[in-house]
């Protein structure tokens, strides 16, 4: 009798499943039909452009003109009707349709090293563990596909440019200068047939040194990453470095400045399927004449971001890449005696775009007499937690560090206004 | 007028002759005094004995057949590496090898701990768990001065309790009482925010203890003992701790720490999570704390430093991470450390040449009975042996790399006595490559892989290219091919100066006929081709 009691139940239960399973079947068809198009991929590559010293919120993304904080910075009106920039940034205001802005981020890390830290990762400085940065993340959870050369770079680096941590320094990113020089180390300087020579030199060695210890050398992959970086010297996909194949046109859109062209870099490396690409602006960071270094600063950044946006777009890239760009912190609302604004990291902003995020938001407001309190705060790790979701990689997802503990890819809340575009 | 000429003539021509003279390998410093090493009292070896007997208990139980002793110059090797971050030079390996083989690892070390190039790259090495590797808060840290006092302290090998002691407790100025930036690291002035009591407790744990307490710092431990308030305590002897014009100080007060997961201030009484009966209680905070922490009753504080000094010596720890010794069931052989550690008044100097006198710091990478794996079931480099019957491969640091590509690249010994444009040139190469190479921050006994970058940079970079060309004043390649008399010693001398060990006959044959017949400018090529295969093996670059 409870046999059958339990059977029915659970049939019941189970029809009961499939209906709700039916109907939502049905009303995703029916949002689908209402949105007019299929659901949309996840994106697949991040393109990060990090001002590296902490831009002032108020000569960028979070101008207040007129306040007193204002300093005499001025503002002007973009695509969006009632989205303001600081005045300086006239390209990229014709942008921000594809550009939401997030001006109320709010840390306790006033350090130039903590803050990097914090923005890269998602998580505040612990000395238990280090760990991974955005685009470490993304190399780790999405695909290799045909991708020969490194999948995480980083264009300028500053001395803390992203790392692997606890994933391993296998998904450090890969450091290049300006793309108008070389690529460090991937040319050789001697003929292939010496090349070869060698090659097979060093292989005999390593055979000598095997002898014995052959499980370790298994384990150490020395052999292993030497092949990789052989195959990386010659692919074709080196070519993404190359930015004199495009034409003048395109490279002048960017800016003739080693940002502009680390920008048009980055667009080429994602097109081979590249995960992650920080291009590193640095000098932001203007205890005295913050005005004076802003304005040089923006003259550098508005071309090169405005002609990734719309470049991406025109490719089609959009849809498939995060646009990220921000520093360490913000600025202080008080001008310092020396014209300067000092560290602020109690409200200042972040610009997103593309990989299906919704343009033209924009989220939290900072007080236009300087205070500590800002309008829907927000931490860093939302705008993680908002990128791995566009990403399709679930931020609560659990990676297991060395010392065995279950650690989330991002403790973050995701920006559901941001996301709400894609189906 | 002409005597001026003259003179200036005189001068210019003397500077260039005493340039060359400095650079050119034909000019021999005399080797410094050799030594024989200082006696080791009988007592040493019965140490000896029962480290090597605890480790071997475990390899007795597990079946497992220990390696035998490594060549003497590969031991040479490990402990060049260790201590100095740097190979042997060609010269080195020549005074090595005149030793009588019974007493020449001990010589070896007291030569290596003699010269003022250990002491600086210990102190180093120390830093990093000390005060990490961030540049930290400007003006009132400094962090080159901490590591020079550091060396300072080595070098006259302060017995350790007292070294710790003076971090924990010193007050002062950071720039008269280097110990204190120990303290002023974890200040943030641009936040107003004096030395942080939390970074401090848990830097004391990890370092000086092999407690990961911080583990603790928001909530109850979920599975080892610590709990948050043990946290909080512990952090409480550095409440009282300011920063001021006058340096760091004490200034009483009430004893307030931060709870890291409310960020609002809680009220604790300083107290220590275990060996509660070592703690004095009268005095200054931070002054009980450092009696406690160095109390010879508190076996965590020499267990956490032996595990450390084993790290520095093997690549990796004895108990793996370094900073978390489990309270109970530690390895006999990490007692044994300890209690030596203690009895010889934490003498940092004997306990590291205890461990080097270890059969397992002795035997070969090399295992007795080979076994063969496919690479699909291969292990990953944190599976492989730790039952240390061989010496287990590390990778390299990038300082040790690099120290290493530079040293093989000249014959004679690169140190504090080496001309001044040598050094000079050194110091720029290095950064340069450590930038490229990637440095490993505080976190350096994690076991890692090579990375491609890595690899780029030694097979194409710069430095590489630079210290192979044909180059007669600064290269050994160059010097190795117009110099040596055969063709089987010019392979010889490239094996000793950048692997430390001498051909194998295949390898000697294998190389010494692609010498053969050469001259001029393709013999130096050849040697340059075998000096890049050299470097990019995986012996070089990794410590085995």
């Amino acid at each position: 009798m409870t046999y059958d009691t339990w059977q029915r139940r659970r049939f019941l239960q189970l029809a009961g499943l499939a209906g709700a399973g039916w109907l939502t079947t049905i009303s995703e068809i029916l949002a689908h039909r209402a949105e007019g198009r299929a659901p949309r991929e996840p994106a697949q590559s991040v393109i990060l452009l990090w001002l590296a010293g902490g831009p002032s919120q108020l000569e960028t993304f979070d101008p207040h003109p007129g306040a007193a904080i204002a300093g005499g910075t001025t503002a002007i009106d973009t695509a969006v009707r009632g989205m303001q920039l600081a005045a300086g940034l006239a390209r990229l205001a014709e942008q921000m349709a594809d550009v939401s802005l997030v001006r109320s981020l709010v840390s306790k890390e006033g350090d130039h090293e903590r803050g990097t830290y914090l923005v890269k990762t998602g998580y505040r400085p612990n000395p238990t563990l280090v760990h991974p940065s955005l685009g470490a993340i993304c190399c780790h959870r999405l695909p290799v596909g045909n991708t020969e050369i490194p999948r995480h770079i980083s264009i300028l680096p500053n001395q803390w440019p992203a790392r692997g941590g606890f994933l391993g320094n296998c998904y450090d990113a890969f450091k290049t200068s300006d793309p108008a020089e070389p690529v460090p180390d991937v040319v050789s300087r001697i003929s292939a047939e010496r090349q070869t020579a060698r090659r097979q030199d060093r292989e005999f060695v390593d055979r000598v040194f095997a002898q014995g210890r052959s499980r370790q050398t298994v384990a150490v992959q020395h052999g292993q990453m030497i092949e990789q970086a052989q195959s990386m010297m010659t692919s074709a996909q080196l070519r993404a470095f190359e930015i004199s194949d495009e034409p003048v046109a395109v490279r002048a859109k960017y800016g003739d400045t080693p940002f502009g062209r680390g920008c048009l870099a980055a667009r080429r490396l994602v097109e081979q399927g590249v995960r992650c690409v920080e291009v590193t602006l640095a000098g932001w960071d203007s205890h005295a004449n913050n005005h004076g270094t802003h304005a040089q600063l923006l003259q550098i950044l508005d071309p090169a971001f405005a002609a990734l946006i719309q470049d991406l777009r025109e490719r089609e890239l959009l849809d498939r890449t995060v646009v990220l760009c921000g520093g360490e912190f913000g600025r202080t609302p008080r001008i310092n005696p020396l014209d300067g604004r000092d560290h602020w990291p109690h409200g200042f902003s972040m610009a997103l775009a593309g990989g299906g995020l919704r343009g033209g938001q924009v989220i939290g407001e900072t007080d236009p007499e300087g205070g500590k309190h800002v309008a829907d705060p927000r931490g860093v790790a939302d705008i993680h937690a908002t990128v791995l979701s566009a990403l399709g990689i679930g931020p609560a997802d659990e990676e297991i560090s060395p010392a065995g503990r279950p650690v989330k890819l991002s403790e973050g809340a995701v920006i559901e206004s941001l996301l709400t575009e894609r189906g | 007028m002409w005597a001026r000429n003259l003179l200036f003539a005189g001068v210019c021509l003397g500077g260039l002759a005493a340039l060359v003279a400095g650079l050119s390998p034909l000019h021999r410093r005399p080797s410094r005094e050799t030594e024989s090493p200082r006696p080791r009292p009988a007592e040493f070896a019965s140490a000896v004995d029962r480290l090597n007997a605890s480790l071997g208990d475990v390899r007795q139980r597990e079946k497992l057949a220990p390696a035998p002793r490594a060549p003497v110059q590969a031991i040479a090797r490990r402990l060049s590496l260790a201590l100095m971050g740097t190979i042997p030079s060609l010269a080195e390996i020549r005074e090595l090898e005149a030793q009588p083989d019974e007493s020449v690892v001990a010589w070896w070390f007291d030569h290596l701990w003699a010269d003022r190039r250990a002491s600086d790259y210990l102190a180093e090495r120390l830093a990093r768990a000390y005060v990490g590797t961030q540049d930290g808060p400007f003006l009132i840290y400094r962090r080159r001065r901490f590591v020079s006092w550091l060396a300072d302290e080595l070098h006259a090998n302060r017995p350790y309790d007292q070294l710790v002691t003076q971090l924990i407790a010193t007050d002062g100025l950071w720039t008269s009482k280097p110990a204190t930036n120990f303290i002023t690291v974890t200040a943030m002035p641009d936040q107003e925010r004096g030395p942080d009591p939390n970074l401090l407790a848990a830097r004391v744990a990890r370092a000086f203890l092999g407690v990961r307490l911080d583990c603790a710092e928001c909530h109850d431990h979920p599975f080892q003992p610590w709990k948050q308030e043990q946290f909080q305590a512990l952090a409480g002897f550095f409440a009282c701790t300011h920063n001021s014009l006058r340096g760091i100080r004490e200034i009483a007060g009430p004893i307030e720490v931060e709870n890291s997961a409310t960020a609002t201030p809680v009220s604790v009484i300083p107290a220590v999570p275990f060996a509660e009966d070592c703690l004095p209680s009268t005095g200054p905070l931070r002054e009980r704390l450092a009696r406690w922490v160095t109390s010879a009753e508190n076996s965590a504080f020499a267990r956490a430093t032996a595990n450390r000094a084993w790290a520095l010596l093997f690549g990796r720890p004895l108990v793996e991470p370094i900073d978390d010794i489990p309270v109970e069931g530690v390895p006999p052989a990490l007692a044994i450390l300890a209690d030596d550690f203690v009895e010889h008044g934490y003498d940092l100097r004997r306990l590291l040449a205890l461990i080097a006198a270890s059969d397992a710091f002795q035997c070969d990478s090399r295992s007795a009975a080979e076994v063969n794996v496919a690479e699909d079931c291969a292990e990953t480099l944190e599976q492989t042996t730790n039952d240390w019957t061989t010496f287990p491969l590390t990778r390299l640091r990038p300082e040790q790399v690099v120290g290493s590509l530079l040293q093989s690249a000249s014959l004679p010994t690169l140190d504090h006595q080496s001309h001044i444009i040598l050094r000079f040139g050194r110091a720029i190469g290095q950064a340069e490559f450590i930038k490229h190479y990637g440095d490993s921050g505080e976190d350096e006994f994690a076991p890692q892989a090579a990375t491609i970058p890595q690899r780029l940079l030694l097979m194409n970079g710069q430095l590489v290219y630079d210290k192979t060309k044909d180059n007669l004043i600064n290269n050994a390649a160059t010097q190795i091919a117009a110099l040596a008399s055969s063709d089987e010693k010019a392979v010889e001398i490239a094996y000793l100066a950048c692997l430390t060990r001498r051909p194998s006959a295949a390898e000697s044959r294998h190389f010494a006929a692609k010498l053969a017949d050469s001259r001029g400018t393709e013999r130096r090529q050849r040697m340059q081709d075998l000096y890049w295969a050299l470097v990019n093996s995986t012996e070089f670059s990794w410590n085995h």
